[in-house]
């Protein structure tokens, strides 16, 4: 550690050496003193960050800083974008207007989501109690995940002040339609299915009654929306059979779009209760990974099946294999996302070992988040280019979607040191 | 939980129920894929296209009045652009594609020599670029907020800028790639010909068709254009025509030898039929109409997915409440969560 003494005088040295050494905590913070007893009072228990004390949580850590500094530089863009348009922001043309912020941020970052309706599921309908443990961490992973996608379409939207009018202008020709209004009610959905942990943090008993009465209606809706959100993704793309590359349009392309959410949802959840257990004080349940690790080649099995048998009924196994860009990208995306990962899990000492199914996950990540990325914005690249359209994200672009990221990665420590997110850690 | 069964059931079959009842005017969402009673289109006949570009400055100059395709508050002159042309400095209009500030635009093939007009080979030709008023258009069914119509009685495919949240996925599924966007505006707006719906609210019409010289761009009502168009097609190249100018039922007419069409008469299929028709003596695909374009209605390809919606919901209900009520009927006297 710097000792900042040297550089700034005692006094202030002091007050940031002990700040870098993660000495202060929110909790110090009387909040009754600032906004009255009420208020104060909760913010004091919200702060309250005992409860999580052994999962050993540091806030102040370069890696943190980091995203603190790529969320006030993607704020700025953000305000930049807001004030003098989407053309001074992106590259984005009239042959190429959907591009990034779409192919990762939207259609990525929802497809990450899939996790929390699969575990909502598979707990309070199915009743596999196993899988109770890692609940409320898939639901609020998922939670950022649409807020994510949420906060890129509304800057992604031309007019991000009107972008509520889908809402009551209804259109219902429109997937986009279906898009905006699956995005609204799922994250309200996420949000009621997060509840709890606020809740029961606060103390308050009769929230917490309520919400877990509805609860199971909560998660029927949420696996409906999911189901829905999830293919619609990939339905927006039905209209341009002339435009996105045959080597991944299908009339089927709602359900690959689904059942890869399904792939990676799962590798998603498994990734983050690893990582979890790496970077916290938690140790990961291993029969929960282990499971998650069984779905995943199940899921993915089913995918590989559906994508061999489009490109054995569409465009032909010679249309990925002839050396082309396009063709190229598919094959990675293929690889390292389907292929490679059935190919370790199908090794019983890759099933059984957290560090390799960790490996597996990334591959899944990694594969599916192409994918989209492929779709949303290299498939169209040959319609736009024969146009003489060409796109690359501009830095603006690319700054945003870091801050995304990054918001997602802080807000989610942030609740795993205020929240009671691993119930099972505090026996 | 907390909640009785009963209870439960009783709430998730009212919920199912209503959702299929609103379902029910889903029933008459779906996009027509007829010719409006009265529509309206363009025919034009790039082998009478002499490239003098009259239709571009015209539809500038009469889409910037209020109520145009190109009107924006206080517009004073319409919206030119310099084309990126060295030493134009913005004194003249040089659109070189259709853009946020240009609804048509005529273009020119060439090949090798380009000495005979509407000739691949050593020839050349023009053609014009605009919205071709889809039958069943793309636009119309993927706008979230309903901010591109189709007129139910003369067909024309117009833009409510008051709903635009700007997605953009208009563009993206115009198979046409016709819809341009406001890029350099901090408020933009979607630009694309609407007909001169304008003026044919007045009484007129297209103001390309209006002010073309020789008759190659010409208006009127699309049943008369398509046999109009078909009537050429089957003339002998070199028989002597009386082509109208202005509108299909003109009585003004330009007598010229017929030139050899190329291809059918573009816009009969093209997504379902347009109702801007082209015929070329030069193919359309060499001038840069794609091929690929279906020769069906698109809408038809999502629609198969959103009728399927509400099934979901009623299916996930239905099956999520049968298998809670079987998997938990172990733990009936469990205290909630």
């Amino acid at each position: 550690m710097i000792d900042t003494t040297k550089y700034v005088g005692p006094k202030w040295g002091g007050v940031i050496n002990r700040f870098m050494a993660d000495e202060y905590s929110l909790s110090d913070i009387d909040a009754t003193r600032y906004v009255g007893t009420k208020l104060g009072g909760v913010i004091n228990k919200l702060l309250d960050d005992t409860p999580s004390k052994d999962l050993g949580i540091k806030m102040v850590t370069p890696f943190t800083l980091v995203l603190v500094a790529l969320i006030g530089l993607a704020a700025v863009v953000a305000a930049y974008r807001l004030i003098f348009g989407i053309g001074a922001a992106s590259n984005l043309n009239d042959l190429w207007p959907w591009g990034l912020w779409i192919g990762f941020d939207v259609l990525g970052g929802v497809a990450m989501a899939a996790g929390a309706f699969l575990i909502a599921g598979a707990v309070y309908i199915l009743n596999w109690k196993k899988y109770k443990c890692i609940a409320r961490a898939s639901i609020l992973n998922a939670f950022f995940g649409y807020l994510l996608a949420a906060i890129s379409i509304t800057l992604d939207v031309g007019r991000s002040f009107v972008i509520w009018h889908p809402l009551v202008m209804w259109q219902v020709n429109s997937i986009m339609f279906i898009v905006a209004l699956h995005l609204v009610l799922y994250l309200t959905t996420l949000g009621t299915e997060s509840s709890p942990m606020v809740f029961e943090k606060l103390g308050w008993q009769r929230a917490l009654n309520f919400v877990s009465r509805i609860m199971i209606g909560a998660v029927m809706f949420g696996v409906a929306l999911s189901l829905l959100h999830q293919s619609s993704l990939g339905a927006n793309y039905l209209i341009v059979p002339a435009k996105l590359s045959p080597i991944w349009y299908s009339h089927l392309i709602p359900y690959h779009f689904l059942v890869s959410a399904i792939m990676l949802g799962l590798a998603i959840v498994s990734f983050e209760t690893l990582l979890t257990g790496k970077v916290f004080n938690h140790k990961p349940p291993r029969d929960v990974v282990e499971g998650l690790a069984r779905g995943v080649m199940i899921v993915g099995s089913v995918y590989l099946v559906m994508k061999v048998w489009h490109l054995a009924t569409g465009p032909g196994v010679g249309a990925v294999l002839d050396g082309s860009f396009l063709g190229n990208l598919y094959l990675i995306e293929m690889t390292v996302g389907v292929i490679l990962p059935l190919f370790l899990l199908s090794f019983r000492s890759v099933r059984t070992n957290l560090d390799r199914i960790f490996v597996v996950d990334i591959l899944v990540i990694l594969g599916v988040l192409m994918n989209r990325m492929d779709v949303g914005v290299f498939g169209v690249s040959e319609f736009a280019s024969r146009s003489g359209g060409d796109y690359f994200p501009s830095m603006m672009e690319t700054t945003l979607t870091m801050g995304m990221i990054a918001f997602a990665i802080l807000g989610f420590k942030l609740c795993a040191k205020y929240l009671p997110l691993f119930p099972e850690s505090h026996h | 939980m907390a909640i009785s069964r009963r209870g439960f059931l009783k709430g998730v079959a009212g919920g199912g129920g209503l959702l299929l009842v609103s379902g029910i005017p889903l029933a008459d969402a779906r996009m027509s894929t007829q010719l409006p009673p009265h529509a309206v289109g363009i025919l034009y006949d790039a082998t009478l296209c002499i490239g003098c570009k009259s239709c571009m400055v015209n539809c500038k100059e009469q889409n910037s009045v209020p109520g145009g395709a190109l009107y924006k508050k206080g517009m004073t002159a319409p919206p030119y652009e310099n084309g990126g042309v060295p030493g134009n400095n913005g004194i003249w209009d040089a659109p070189q594609e259709l853009s946020g500030k240009t609804l048509n635009i005529v273009k020119v093939y060439k090949n090798g020599t380009a000495e005979k007009k509407d000739t691949a080979v050593n020839g050349y030709s023009y053609f014009k670029q605009q919205c071709l008023h889809c039958v069943s258009p793309a636009c119309v069914s993927v706008c979230p907020a309903g901010a591109f119509r189709k007129d139910p009685e003369n067909g024309s495919v117009y833009y409510l800028a008051e709903r635009c949240i700007g997605c953009r996925y208009c563009q993206l599924a115009c198979p046409f790639g016709v819809p341009r966007y406001e890029w350099d505006s901090a408020w933009p707006e979607v630009r694309k010909c609407q007909l001169c719906r304008h003026r044919y609210a007045e009484g007129k019409y297209a103001a390309c068709a209006e002010f073309c010289p020789t008759g190659a761009t010409i208006f009127g009502k699309v049943v008369d254009l398509r046999n109009e168009a078909r009537y050429r097609l089957s003339l002998k190249p070199g028989t002597e025509y009386d082509f109208p100018i202005q509108t299909v039922d003109s009585t003004e007419k330009s007598r010229r030898p017929v030139a050899r069409y190329a291809d059918g008469v573009y816009g009969l299929t093209e997504a379902g039929g347009t109702q801007n028709i082209m015929l070329s003596g030069v193919s359309f695909e060499l001038l840069g109409f794609r091929k690929n374009i279906p020769h069906f209605d698109l809408p038809s390809l999502t629609w198969a997915y959103v009728r399927k919606v509400l099934w979901v919901f009623a299916g996930v209900f239905t099956g999520g409440t049968a298998i809670y009520t079987f998997t938990h009927r172990k733990d009936k006297e469990e205290s909630h969560d």
